[in-house]
């Protein structure tokens, strides 16, 4: 290969790989991203509203202004994400134009297509999409995304979800390590997924992409959480700006995602940090209002 | 046996953990000054260079990191743990440890679908081209007179260094199945041990 290869799955999924152990953090303004920034985050997820706000706004939510986006990739040198409504490859070829480094084909925006996915390998820039179980995070790698999250529940500041869903992945990925060989292509049917991927997974004991924790951590704590459970990083939504102490909130969930093991420095990062941002009880929100359930 | 530390704040470091382990080397990850105790050579691997910078400076291990190197420890970025080691890299808006005589720009391709992957020939590695991923790749823009250029693009930008027993490359080795450069780094590191085997 003596000529660049750009857009391959190597550089792409090596981007996701370069995140690991870090925190993606949504921001709205600049002011915000150098905060994020300055606060040690490894990428921003450049938005027009944080999914609380998205939640509580209702009606149709879309891709963010390019302005803002541009903006935010101004402000700051780390890799900057935005997100796409699901199956909106128009949106994604807006954001591929606009140099953006990652794209979140998300459910906390409404979907454009109740059927279908975005198809990922058609786009150099590489896609990150959320999941509840090992099946959905493998239908999303066949389509092409270089990096999966659990989808958990966006806006809640409620762990609950992220980790039903980390630990259903990783349930997952531990029972196909106990099949046989000659049961993987009825595991696949079973799984809705490419059978090709049920063995990669089989012999990698993971997934075969990086596999970030979302949806409801609000604390050092909840990160801390997600990470011990298996994750190879976070994504903290409403978490940081919403809670009382921005600044202080997103230092803290920085170092809890480094020392997810050691419980002294969980301690002295937890203390004093205000207020985190207010939550909402799973249970009581009707179906229709359950962002998780979108996309399968 | 031979021990490398993997410096594990943020970014790729159990990828070099991984390929550390398979050359049998006892491999550890480094979070805190204490774990840098008994090393042979420390790799600072790929990830943020902001976030690593803040995170070494918040746990106390930058004076330590420094120590390390000045007892002759063995040394190797990539990509971000490159820029790290630089002796400067202006459009960090941070220090730098100072500790390999280069001056690094970051991001220096572009954003990330400028990522590309390609061949190329490292000098002191034998058995043909390596196959180089750079992900949002800084490039070595300046060389202090003590450090030896290891590999050039072909437009003859630099981008792997060596000076003395410490390396710095652009791109990351940790992310194929090629071992040259660890089982490299890990020569380098034996040989800054013989005064500690000799007292044994």
């Amino acid at each position: 290969m003596d000529e660049q290869q750009r857009g391959t799955w190597k550089v792409k999924s090596g981007l996701a790989q370069m995140l690991k152990g870090g925190v993606i953090m949504d921001v709205v303004t600049p002011e915000h991203a150098k905060i994020a920034e300055e606060a040690g985050a490894c990428s921003v997820m450049a938005l027009e509203r944080v999914p609380s706000d998205i939640r509580a706004a209702g009606g149709v939510a879309r891709m963010s202004d390019p302005e803002i986006i541009l903006r935010i990739m101004e402000a700051v040198s780390i890799p900057v994400m935005a997100k796409v409504r699901i199956g909106h490859f128009v949106e994604a070829q807006i954001l591929e134009s606009l140099g953006i480094d990652y794209i979140d084909e998300s459910e906390v925006l409404t979907p454009a297509d109740e059927r279908h996915h975005v198809n990922k390998h058609d786009f150099k820039v590489p896609f990150v999409c959320g999941c509840r179980d090992l099946g959905e995070a493998l239908r999303r790698i066949s389509e092409g995304a270089a990096m999966i999250r659990t989808k958990g529940e966006a806006g809640t500041g409620n762990i609950v979800e992220a980790v039903r869903h980390m630990r259903q992945v990783w349930d997952g990925v531990r029972r196909i390590q106990n099949l046989p060989d000659d049961e993987l292509a009825a595991e696949a049917k079973e799984l809705g997924a490419p059978l090709e991927l049920v063995q990669e997974v089989k012999r990698l004991k993971r997934l075969p992409v990086v596999n970030f924790a979302a949806g409801g951590v609000a604390t050092p704590a909840d990160a801390a959480l997600m990470m011990q459970l298996g994750a190879d990083g976070v994504f903290v939504g409403s978490g940081i700006f919403k809670s009382e102490e921005p600044e202080r909130m997103a230092r803290a969930i920085v170092k809890a995602v480094t020392h997810y093991q050691d419980a002294a420095i969980l301690a002295e990062v937890s203390r004093g940090l205000g207020k985190a941002m207010p939550g909402i009880e799973i249970s009581t929100l009707a179906k229709e209002e359950l962002l998780a359930s979108r996309g399968w | 046996m031979t021990r490398i530390g993997v410096l594990a704040l943020q970014g790729d470091f159990a990828e070099h953990l991984t390929m550390l382990r398979s050359l049998d080397v006892e491999a550890r990850a480094v979070r805190l000054p204490r774990d840098l105790e008994d090393l042979d050579g420390l790799i600072l691997p790929g990830g943020e260079s902001t976030t690593i910078s803040r995170l070494a400076d918040a746990y106390g291990l930058v004076e330590p990191l420094r120590a390390f190197a000045g007892a002759g420890k063995a040394l190797w970025g990539t990509c971000a743990g490159a820029i790290y080691l630089a002796r400067s890299a202006p459009d960090l808006d941070r220090p730098t440890l100072g500790l390999i005589d280069i001056e690094v720009r970051r991001n220096a391709f572009g954003r990330q679908i400028d990522s590309f992957e390609i061949d190329l020939p490292i000098a002191g590695i034998e058995g043909g081209p390596f196959h180089a991923v750079f992900i949002r790749a800084p490039v070595i823009e300046a060389t202090g007179p003590d450090v030896t250029v290891l590999a050039r693009l072909e437009d003859g930008r630099i981008v792997a260094v060596q000076e003395g027993n410490r390396l710095a490359t652009a791109f990351h080795p940790e992310l194929t199945t090629d071992t040259r450069l660890h089982r490299y780094f890990v020569a380098l590191a034996e040989r800054a041990v013989p005064s500690k085997r000799g007292m044994a």
